[in-house]
Protein backbone atom coordinates (compact mmCIF):
# COMPACT_ATOMS: atom_id res chain seq x y z
CA UNK A 1 0.00 0.00 0.00
CA UNK A 2 1.18 3.21 -0.63
CA UNK A 3 2.40 5.63 1.62
CA UNK A 4 0.33 7.95 3.31
CA UNK A 5 0.48 11.85 3.23
CA UNK A 6 -0.86 14.12 6.11
CA UNK A 7 -2.20 17.41 6.34
CA UNK A 8 -2.18 20.22 8.92
CA UNK A 9 -5.76 19.41 9.58
CA UNK A 10 -5.27 15.82 10.38
CA UNK A 11 -6.53 14.62 6.74
CA UNK A 12 -4.88 11.61 5.37
CA UNK A 13 -3.79 11.28 1.48
CA UNK A 14 -3.16 8.45 -0.57
CA UNK A 15 -2.14 8.69 -4.06
CA UNK A 16 -3.85 6.37 -6.49
CA UNK A 17 -2.71 7.15 -10.21
CA UNK A 18 -4.37 10.88 -10.90
CA UNK A 19 -6.24 10.67 -7.98
CA UNK A 20 -6.08 10.62 -4.35
CA UNK A 21 -7.70 8.79 -1.39
CA UNK A 22 -8.54 11.34 1.47
CA UNK A 23 -9.85 10.47 5.07
CA UNK A 24 -9.46 11.70 8.74
CA UNK A 25 -6.23 10.89 10.37
CA UNK A 26 -7.00 8.46 13.87
CA UNK A 27 -5.74 11.23 15.80
CA UNK A 28 -8.75 12.93 14.43
CA UNK A 29 -11.03 10.60 15.03
CA UNK A 30 -9.91 10.25 18.29
CA UNK A 31 -10.26 13.83 19.27
CA UNK A 32 -13.93 13.85 17.57
CA UNK A 33 -14.96 10.51 19.28
CA UNK A 34 -17.78 8.36 18.05
CA UNK A 35 -18.73 9.86 14.76
CA UNK A 36 -22.41 9.49 13.81
CA UNK A 37 -22.95 11.13 10.72
CA UNK A 38 -21.11 12.22 7.59
CA UNK A 39 -21.64 14.69 5.56
CA UNK A 40 -20.16 13.86 1.74
CA UNK A 41 -19.65 16.34 -0.89
CA UNK A 42 -21.27 15.43 -4.47
CA UNK A 43 -19.44 14.06 -7.29
CA UNK A 44 -18.16 16.26 -9.90
CA UNK A 45 -17.96 19.09 -7.25
CA UNK A 46 -14.50 21.41 -6.99
CA UNK A 47 -12.57 22.03 -4.14
CA UNK A 48 -9.37 24.28 -4.39
CA UNK A 49 -7.12 23.51 -1.57
CA UNK A 50 -8.56 25.02 1.80
CA UNK A 51 -12.50 24.36 1.09
CA UNK A 52 -14.49 22.79 3.02
CA UNK A 53 -15.01 19.51 1.65
CA UNK A 54 -17.12 16.97 4.09
CA UNK A 55 -18.12 17.98 7.82
CA UNK A 56 -18.14 15.03 10.42
CA UNK A 57 -20.64 14.95 13.30
CA UNK A 58 -19.31 13.22 16.60
CA UNK A 59 -21.90 12.94 19.07
CA UNK A 60 -20.48 15.62 20.68
CA UNK A 61 -19.71 17.71 17.78
CA UNK A 62 -19.37 18.95 14.07
CA UNK A 63 -15.94 19.32 12.26
CA UNK A 64 -15.06 20.43 8.82
CA UNK A 65 -12.79 17.81 6.56
CA UNK A 66 -10.94 20.56 4.11
CA UNK A 67 -9.49 19.75 0.71
CA UNK A 68 -5.58 18.99 0.91
CA UNK A 69 -5.29 19.99 -2.60
CA UNK A 70 -7.45 21.21 -5.46
CA UNK A 71 -9.47 18.45 -7.29
CA UNK A 72 -12.81 17.55 -8.14
CA UNK A 73 -14.73 14.77 -6.57
CA UNK A 74 -14.96 11.22 -8.06
CA UNK A 75 -15.93 9.04 -5.65
CA UNK A 76 -17.46 9.18 -2.22
CA UNK A 77 -17.36 6.29 0.63
CA UNK A 78 -21.45 5.82 0.48
CA UNK A 79 -20.05 3.01 3.00
CA UNK A 80 -20.33 6.10 5.76
CA UNK A 81 -23.87 6.92 5.47
CA UNK A 82 -24.90 3.26 7.11
CA UNK A 83 -21.88 2.93 9.20
CA UNK A 84 -20.29 6.15 9.74
CA UNK A 85 -18.59 4.74 12.77
CA UNK A 86 -16.15 3.01 10.38
CA UNK A 87 -14.44 6.47 10.78
CA UNK A 88 -13.72 5.30 14.23
CA UNK A 89 -12.61 2.40 13.75
CA UNK A 90 -11.21 2.16 10.44
CA UNK A 91 -9.79 5.78 9.95
CA UNK A 92 -7.31 4.81 7.34
CA UNK A 93 -8.21 2.04 5.81
CA UNK A 94 -12.81 1.58 5.02
CA UNK A 95 -13.39 5.15 6.76
CA UNK A 96 -12.06 6.70 3.78
CA UNK A 97 -14.27 10.10 2.72
CA UNK A 98 -13.93 10.67 -0.56
CA UNK A 99 -11.33 10.78 -3.52
CA UNK A 100 -10.01 13.74 -5.35
CA UNK A 101 -8.56 13.93 -9.04
CA UNK A 102 -5.01 15.83 -8.83
CA UNK A 103 -5.25 19.00 -10.47
CA UNK A 104 -1.58 19.98 -9.25
CA UNK A 105 0.70 17.59 -8.18
CA UNK A 106 3.08 19.91 -6.32
CA UNK A 107 0.52 20.64 -3.81
CA UNK A 108 0.86 16.98 -2.57
CA UNK A 109 4.72 17.60 -2.06
CA UNK A 110 3.63 20.28 0.51
CA UNK A 111 2.07 17.20 2.69
CA UNK A 112 3.94 15.28 5.74
CA UNK A 113 4.90 12.20 5.56
CA UNK A 114 4.04 9.85 8.86
CA UNK A 115 6.71 10.58 10.90
CA UNK A 116 6.83 14.64 10.84
CA UNK A 117 2.97 14.09 10.94
CA UNK A 118 3.28 12.25 14.65
CA UNK A 119 5.84 14.75 15.13
CA UNK A 120 3.55 17.67 14.58
CA UNK A 121 0.66 15.95 16.56
CA UNK A 122 2.62 15.23 19.41
CA UNK A 123 3.56 19.12 19.76
CA UNK A 124 0.23 19.95 19.82
CA UNK A 125 -0.70 17.90 22.51
CA UNK B 1 -0.86 19.49 35.08
CA UNK B 2 -4.88 21.03 35.54
CA UNK B 3 -5.39 24.10 33.61
CA UNK B 4 -5.24 26.82 37.10
CA UNK B 5 -7.81 28.50 36.06
CA UNK B 6 -9.93 26.01 36.59
CA UNK B 7 -11.37 24.34 39.84
CA UNK B 8 -11.31 20.18 40.35
CA UNK B 9 -13.72 17.72 42.37
CA UNK B 10 -12.67 15.28 44.77
CA UNK B 11 -12.34 12.90 42.26
CA UNK B 12 -9.80 14.66 40.02
CA UNK B 13 -7.24 12.28 40.53
CA UNK B 14 -9.18 9.19 39.53
CA UNK B 15 -10.31 10.80 36.58
CA UNK B 16 -6.94 11.13 35.36
CA UNK B 17 -6.26 7.61 36.21
CA UNK B 18 -9.39 6.46 34.75
CA UNK B 19 -7.72 7.59 31.20
CA UNK B 20 -10.69 10.74 31.19
CA UNK B 21 -10.22 13.19 28.66
CA UNK B 22 -11.21 16.33 30.73
CA UNK B 23 -12.27 19.87 29.39
CA UNK B 24 -13.55 22.98 30.78
CA UNK B 25 -16.89 22.77 32.03
CA UNK B 26 -18.90 25.52 34.44
CA UNK B 27 -15.66 26.73 35.41
CA UNK B 28 -14.60 23.04 36.20
CA UNK B 29 -12.08 20.40 34.53
CA UNK B 30 -14.36 17.83 34.51
CA UNK B 31 -14.73 14.01 32.28
CA UNK B 32 -16.51 14.55 29.08
CA UNK B 33 -16.20 11.01 28.49
CA UNK B 34 -13.23 8.23 29.28
CA UNK B 35 -11.44 5.71 27.38
CA UNK B 36 -14.70 3.81 25.88
CA UNK B 37 -16.60 6.38 24.29
CA UNK B 38 -19.64 9.08 24.45
CA UNK B 39 -21.97 6.00 22.58
CA UNK B 40 -20.35 3.19 25.13
CA UNK B 41 -20.57 4.98 27.77
CA UNK B 42 -24.44 6.06 27.13
CA UNK B 43 -25.24 2.49 26.65
CA UNK B 44 -23.16 1.19 29.12
CA UNK B 45 -25.75 3.30 31.35
CA UNK B 46 -28.98 2.28 29.82
CA UNK B 47 -28.43 -1.23 30.13
CA UNK B 48 -26.06 -1.65 33.57
CA UNK B 49 -24.93 1.26 35.99
CA UNK B 50 -22.78 4.02 35.62
CA UNK B 51 -20.95 6.15 37.67
CA UNK B 52 -20.71 10.08 36.97
CA UNK B 53 -18.90 12.85 38.87
CA UNK B 54 -21.28 15.97 39.34
CA UNK B 55 -19.05 17.26 42.56
CA UNK B 56 -19.31 20.64 40.44
CA UNK B 57 -22.93 20.60 41.08
CA UNK B 58 -23.79 23.17 44.03
CA UNK B 59 -24.95 21.74 47.03
CA UNK B 60 -26.45 23.42 50.59
CA UNK B 61 -28.72 23.67 53.02
CA UNK B 62 -31.37 26.21 53.44
CA UNK B 63 -32.23 26.09 57.68
CA UNK B 64 -34.58 28.28 59.15
CA UNK B 65 -38.52 28.44 60.71
CA UNK B 66 -40.43 26.98 58.56
CA UNK B 67 -38.17 27.20 55.50
CA UNK B 68 -40.20 25.48 53.51
CA UNK B 69 -42.70 28.48 53.42
CA UNK B 70 -39.55 30.81 52.91
CA UNK B 71 -38.41 28.86 49.71
CA UNK B 72 -42.16 29.06 47.96
CA UNK B 73 -41.87 32.20 47.82
CA UNK B 74 -39.36 32.26 44.98
CA UNK B 75 -40.13 28.85 43.72
CA UNK B 76 -43.41 27.94 42.28
CA UNK B 77 -43.62 24.13 43.58
CA UNK B 78 -44.91 22.52 46.34
CA UNK B 79 -42.69 22.86 49.14
CA UNK B 80 -44.59 23.11 51.85
CA UNK B 81 -46.19 20.11 51.35
CA UNK B 82 -42.46 17.85 51.16
CA UNK B 83 -43.18 14.85 53.25
CA UNK B 84 -39.52 14.40 55.29
CA UNK B 85 -37.62 12.39 53.03
CA UNK B 86 -39.13 13.58 49.82
CA UNK B 87 -37.33 15.58 46.79
CA UNK B 88 -38.82 18.00 44.38
CA UNK B 89 -38.11 19.17 41.43
CA UNK B 90 -38.26 22.82 40.91
CA UNK B 91 -37.35 26.33 39.70
CA UNK B 92 -35.78 29.67 41.01
CA UNK B 93 -38.17 32.18 39.23
CA UNK B 94 -37.11 36.03 39.22
CA UNK B 95 -39.34 38.78 38.88
CA UNK B 96 -40.22 38.45 35.65
CA UNK B 97 -41.38 35.00 35.41
CA UNK B 98 -38.16 33.69 34.00
CA UNK B 99 -35.65 30.84 35.22
CA UNK B 100 -32.81 31.97 37.20
CA UNK B 101 -32.08 27.89 37.64
CA UNK B 102 -33.46 24.65 37.93
CA UNK B 103 -33.28 22.72 41.12
CA UNK B 104 -33.83 19.73 43.21
CA UNK B 105 -34.95 20.25 46.97
CA UNK B 106 -35.52 17.50 49.25
CA UNK B 107 -36.72 17.92 52.87
CA UNK B 108 -34.17 15.23 55.19
CA UNK B 109 -36.24 12.31 56.55
CA UNK B 110 -35.10 13.52 60.04
CA UNK B 111 -36.16 16.95 59.32
CA UNK B 112 -39.45 16.58 62.21
CA UNK B 113 -39.84 20.72 62.73
CA UNK B 114 -39.72 21.76 58.95
CA UNK B 115 -37.06 23.79 59.92
CA UNK B 116 -34.18 22.27 56.74
CA UNK B 117 -33.86 21.79 52.86
CA UNK B 118 -31.60 20.40 51.02
CA UNK B 119 -30.48 22.02 47.82
CA UNK B 120 -28.83 20.84 44.67
CA UNK B 121 -28.53 23.49 42.02
CA UNK B 122 -26.22 23.85 38.34
CA UNK B 123 -22.55 24.17 38.14
CA UNK B 124 -22.87 27.36 36.38
CA UNK B 125 -25.28 28.87 38.21
CA UNK B 126 -24.63 28.34 41.82
CA UNK B 127 -22.50 31.51 42.67
CA UNK B 128 -26.33 32.96 41.06
CA UNK B 129 -28.39 30.96 43.22
CA UNK B 130 -26.82 31.34 46.37
CA UNK B 131 -26.62 34.54 46.29
CA UNK B 132 -30.04 35.48 45.08
CA UNK B 133 -31.10 33.26 47.72
CA UNK B 134 -29.48 35.02 50.31
CA UNK B 135 -30.67 38.44 49.48
CA UNK B 136 -34.43 37.26 48.86
CA UNK B 137 -34.71 35.12 51.87
CA UNK B 138 -31.59 35.75 53.96
CA UNK B 139 -33.64 37.85 57.04
CA UNK B 140 -35.41 34.42 57.53
CA UNK B 141 -32.73 31.38 56.15
CA UNK B 142 -29.78 30.93 56.89
CA UNK B 143 -27.89 29.29 53.31
CA UNK B 144 -25.03 27.12 54.17
CA UNK B 145 -22.92 26.17 51.15
CA UNK B 146 -21.37 22.62 51.13
CA UNK B 147 -18.20 22.98 48.54
CA UNK B 148 -16.59 20.56 49.71
CA UNK B 149 -18.78 17.82 49.58
CA UNK B 150 -18.50 15.05 46.40
CA UNK B 151 -21.98 14.28 44.41
CA UNK B 152 -21.99 11.07 42.99
CA UNK B 153 -24.28 9.61 40.61
CA UNK B 154 -25.13 6.26 39.70
CA UNK B 155 -27.56 5.36 37.17
CA UNK B 156 -29.12 2.88 35.05
CA UNK B 157 -31.11 -0.50 35.59
CA UNK B 158 -28.23 -1.80 37.74
CA UNK B 159 -27.79 0.44 40.48
CA UNK B 160 -29.93 -0.27 42.83
CA UNK B 161 -28.39 -4.04 42.72
CA UNK B 162 -25.15 -2.09 43.62
CA UNK B 163 -26.13 0.19 45.52
CA UNK B 164 -28.03 -2.75 47.69
CA UNK B 165 -24.99 -4.19 48.41
CA UNK B 166 -23.52 -0.95 50.35
CA UNK B 167 -26.35 -0.04 51.97
CA UNK B 168 -29.83 -2.56 51.63
CA UNK B 169 -32.16 -0.14 52.50
CA UNK B 170 -31.40 2.72 50.03
CA UNK B 171 -32.65 0.08 47.27
CA UNK B 172 -35.91 0.43 48.89
CA UNK B 173 -36.22 4.23 48.56
CA UNK B 174 -38.93 5.38 45.56
CA UNK B 175 -37.92 7.65 43.24
CA UNK B 176 -37.60 11.32 44.18
CA UNK B 177 -36.98 10.30 47.70
CA UNK B 178 -33.80 10.07 50.31
CA UNK B 179 -32.39 9.09 53.27
CA UNK B 180 -29.10 8.86 54.84
CA UNK B 181 -27.35 5.78 55.47
CA UNK B 182 -23.87 4.64 56.95
CA UNK B 183 -21.89 2.83 55.05
CA UNK B 184 -18.58 1.67 56.89
CA UNK B 185 -18.30 4.51 58.86
CA UNK B 186 -19.51 7.19 56.28
CA UNK B 187 -22.16 9.21 56.07
CA UNK B 188 -23.78 8.50 52.08
CA UNK B 189 -26.68 10.90 51.66
CA UNK B 190 -28.34 8.94 48.87
CA UNK B 191 -31.87 10.64 46.86
CA UNK B 192 -33.54 8.08 44.56
CA UNK B 193 -32.92 10.53 41.58
CA UNK B 194 -30.75 11.63 38.37
CA UNK B 195 -30.64 13.20 35.28
CA UNK B 196 -30.65 10.10 32.95
CA UNK B 197 -34.37 8.79 32.78
CA UNK B 198 -33.11 5.68 34.29
CA UNK B 199 -33.74 4.16 37.60
CA UNK B 200 -30.74 5.52 39.75
CA UNK B 201 -28.96 7.21 43.04
CA UNK B 202 -27.48 10.59 43.75
CA UNK B 203 -25.10 10.15 46.88
CA UNK B 204 -23.58 13.23 48.50
CA UNK B 205 -20.66 12.14 50.36
CA UNK B 206 -17.60 14.32 52.17
CA UNK B 207 -15.24 15.30 49.47
CA UNK B 208 -12.59 13.38 51.76
CA UNK B 209 -14.15 10.16 51.65
CA UNK B 210 -15.04 10.54 47.38
CA UNK B 211 -13.15 8.64 45.93
CA UNK B 212 -13.03 5.74 48.52
CA UNK B 213 -16.87 5.62 47.17
CA UNK B 214 -16.04 5.84 44.11
CA UNK B 215 -13.82 3.41 43.87
CA UNK B 216 -16.04 0.73 46.00
CA UNK B 217 -18.86 1.39 43.46
CA UNK B 218 -16.64 1.42 40.33
CA UNK B 219 -15.66 -2.14 41.45
CA UNK B 220 -18.59 -3.62 41.04
CA UNK B 221 -18.82 -5.54 37.51
CA UNK B 222 -22.14 -3.34 36.73
CA UNK B 223 -20.29 -0.22 37.23
CA UNK B 224 -18.46 2.29 34.50
CA UNK B 225 -16.97 5.23 34.99
CA UNK B 226 -19.28 8.08 32.60
CA UNK B 227 -18.39 11.53 31.78
CA UNK B 228 -20.48 14.32 30.80
CA UNK B 229 -20.83 13.52 26.84
CA UNK B 230 -23.04 10.66 27.71
CA UNK B 231 -24.62 12.52 30.99
CA UNK B 232 -25.91 15.14 27.77
CA UNK B 233 -26.90 12.66 25.54
CA UNK B 234 -28.78 10.61 28.24
CA UNK B 235 -30.64 13.64 29.37
CA UNK B 236 -31.22 14.87 26.45
CA UNK B 237 -33.06 11.01 25.31
CA UNK B 238 -35.04 11.67 28.36
CA UNK B 239 -36.30 14.77 27.66
CA UNK B 240 -34.71 16.97 30.49
CA UNK B 241 -33.73 20.07 30.17
CA UNK B 242 -30.16 21.67 30.31
CA UNK B 243 -29.83 25.53 32.25
CA UNK B 244 -28.53 27.66 29.90
CA UNK B 245 -29.57 25.82 26.92
CA UNK B 246 -33.33 24.78 27.09
CA UNK B 247 -34.52 26.84 29.57
CA UNK B 248 -32.87 30.37 31.40
CA UNK B 249 -33.64 34.04 32.32
CA UNK B 250 -35.73 34.67 29.39
CA UNK B 251 -37.67 31.66 29.55
CA UNK B 252 -40.70 31.49 31.65
CA UNK B 253 -41.85 27.73 33.02
CA UNK B 254 -44.72 27.62 30.83
CA UNK B 255 -42.85 28.10 27.47
CA UNK B 256 -40.59 25.90 29.00
CA UNK B 257 -43.07 23.26 28.53
CA UNK B 258 -42.55 22.87 32.55
CA UNK B 259 -46.66 23.91 33.91
CA UNK B 260 -46.15 20.45 35.86
CA UNK B 261 -43.77 21.74 38.47
CA UNK B 262 -46.35 24.81 39.24
CA UNK B 263 -48.36 23.39 41.99
CA UNK B 264 -52.15 23.40 41.78
CA UNK B 265 -51.97 25.20 45.57
CA UNK B 266 -49.42 27.62 44.21
CA UNK B 267 -51.39 28.58 41.07
CA UNK B 268 -54.91 28.98 43.14
CA UNK B 269 -52.44 31.12 45.87
CA UNK B 270 -50.53 33.27 42.98
CA UNK B 271 -47.65 33.83 45.27
CA UNK B 272 -44.89 32.98 43.26
CA UNK B 273 -42.76 35.35 41.33
CA UNK B 274 -43.97 36.22 38.13
CA UNK B 275 -47.05 34.59 38.92
CA UNK B 276 -49.35 37.43 37.08
CA UNK B 277 -47.19 36.57 33.72
CA UNK B 278 -46.96 32.86 34.44
CA UNK B 279 -50.63 32.55 34.96
CA UNK B 280 -51.80 34.45 31.99
CA UNK B 281 -49.32 32.53 30.01
CA UNK B 282 -50.94 29.45 31.47
CA UNK B 283 -54.62 30.72 30.84
CA UNK B 284 -53.93 32.22 27.14
CA UNK B 285 -51.18 29.78 26.10
CA UNK B 286 -47.68 31.19 25.67
CA UNK B 287 -46.57 32.63 22.15
CA UNK B 288 -43.62 29.99 22.12
CA UNK B 289 -43.09 26.80 23.39
CA UNK B 290 -40.42 24.23 24.12
CA UNK B 291 -40.75 21.01 22.29
CA UNK B 292 -38.77 18.12 21.04
CA UNK B 293 -37.89 17.15 18.12
CA UNK B 294 -36.59 14.18 15.81
CA UNK B 295 -34.94 14.94 12.34
CA UNK B 296 -35.30 11.81 9.53
CA UNK B 297 -31.90 11.52 8.74
CA UNK B 298 -28.41 11.22 11.13
CA UNK B 299 -27.42 14.31 10.43
CA UNK B 300 -27.50 16.64 13.70
CA UNK B 301 -29.24 19.97 14.02
CA UNK B 302 -27.23 20.99 16.95
CA UNK B 303 -28.23 24.59 19.17
CA UNK B 304 -28.96 27.72 17.14
CA UNK B 305 -30.17 25.96 14.62
CA UNK B 306 -33.23 27.67 12.59
CA UNK B 307 -36.35 25.73 12.99
CA UNK B 308 -39.18 26.64 9.82
CA UNK B 309 -42.03 25.85 8.37
CA UNK B 310 -42.19 23.24 5.02
CA UNK B 311 -42.89 26.85 3.49
CA UNK B 312 -40.22 28.46 4.60
CA UNK B 313 -41.59 30.97 7.91
CA UNK B 314 -38.93 30.91 10.73
CA UNK B 315 -40.36 29.51 13.83
CA UNK B 316 -37.74 29.51 16.53
CA UNK B 317 -34.45 28.00 17.69
CA UNK B 318 -32.81 25.03 18.23
CA UNK B 319 -31.90 24.91 21.75
CA UNK B 320 -30.25 21.48 22.33
CA UNK B 321 -29.26 19.00 19.96
CA UNK B 322 -27.85 15.65 18.91
CA UNK B 323 -27.65 12.14 18.17
CA UNK B 324 -29.38 10.13 19.93
CA UNK B 325 -27.39 6.57 21.07
CA UNK B 326 -30.59 4.71 22.22
CA UNK B 327 -32.64 6.13 19.54
CA UNK B 328 -29.99 5.79 16.95
CA UNK B 329 -31.60 8.93 15.65
CA UNK B 330 -30.71 12.97 15.88
CA UNK B 331 -32.88 14.44 18.30
CA UNK B 332 -33.33 17.64 19.98
CA UNK B 333 -34.79 20.36 21.89
CA UNK B 334 -35.95 24.03 21.01
CA UNK B 335 -38.66 26.73 20.69
CA UNK B 336 -41.08 27.48 18.29
CA UNK B 337 -44.23 29.76 17.56
CA UNK B 338 -47.25 27.80 19.38
CA UNK B 339 -49.00 27.15 16.48
CA UNK B 340 -46.56 24.74 15.43
CA UNK B 341 -45.99 22.36 19.04
CA UNK B 342 -48.38 19.55 18.17
CA UNK B 343 -46.17 16.30 17.92
CA UNK B 344 -45.88 15.37 14.50
CA UNK B 345 -45.97 18.81 12.94
CA UNK B 346 -43.15 18.90 9.96
CA UNK B 347 -40.45 21.27 10.69
CA UNK B 348 -37.05 21.82 8.52
CA UNK B 349 -34.10 22.08 10.33
CA UNK B 350 -31.02 24.65 8.78
CA UNK B 351 -27.81 23.12 8.91
CA UNK B 352 -25.08 24.41 6.93
CA UNK B 353 -27.50 25.96 4.86
CA UNK B 354 -29.40 22.60 4.07
CA UNK B 355 -32.73 22.19 5.49
CA UNK B 356 -33.14 18.85 7.12
CA UNK B 357 -36.77 18.00 7.51
CA UNK B 358 -38.01 16.25 10.98
CA UNK B 359 -41.06 16.34 13.06
CA UNK B 360 -42.25 17.66 16.70
CA UNK B 361 -41.68 14.58 18.93
CA UNK B 362 -43.28 13.80 22.07
CA UNK B 363 -41.00 13.53 25.07
CA UNK B 364 -39.22 11.53 26.66
CA UNK B 365 -37.87 10.27 23.53
CA UNK B 366 -36.34 7.15 25.27
CA UNK B 367 -39.38 5.80 28.23
CA UNK B 368 -38.15 6.46 31.82
CA UNK B 369 -37.79 4.02 34.04
CA UNK B 370 -37.72 5.22 37.29
CA UNK B 371 -38.12 3.11 40.74
CA UNK B 372 -42.03 4.00 41.95
CA UNK B 373 -42.12 0.98 44.24
CA UNK B 374 -43.17 -2.77 43.54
Amino acid sequence: MADLKFSEDHEWVRVEGGRAVVGITDYAQQQLGDVVFVELPEIGKSFAKGDEAAVVESVKAAAEVYAPFDGEVVEVNGDLDSDPGLVNTAPEGEGWFLKLSVKDAAQLDGLMDRTAYDKFVADQS
Amino acid sequence: MHDPGLKTTPLHGLHRELGARLVPFAGYEMPVQYQNGIIAEHTHTRSAAGLFDVSHMGQAQLAGPRVAEALETVVPGDIAGLAPGAMRYTLLLNANGGIIDDLMVTRPADDQAGDRLMLVVNAARKDVDFADLTERLGGRIALERYEEKALLALQGPQAAAVVGRFAPDAAKLTFMTAQVFSVGGVEWQVSRSGYTGEDGFEISVSGEHATDVAQALLAAPEVEAIGLGARDSLRLEAGLCLYGHDIGEQTTPVEASLTWTIAKRRRAAADFPGAERILRQIEEGPARRRIGFKLEGRSPAREDAEIETPDGAAVGRVTSGGFGPTLKAAIGMGYVDAACRAPDTALNFIVRGRKLPGRVAKTPFVPANYYRGD
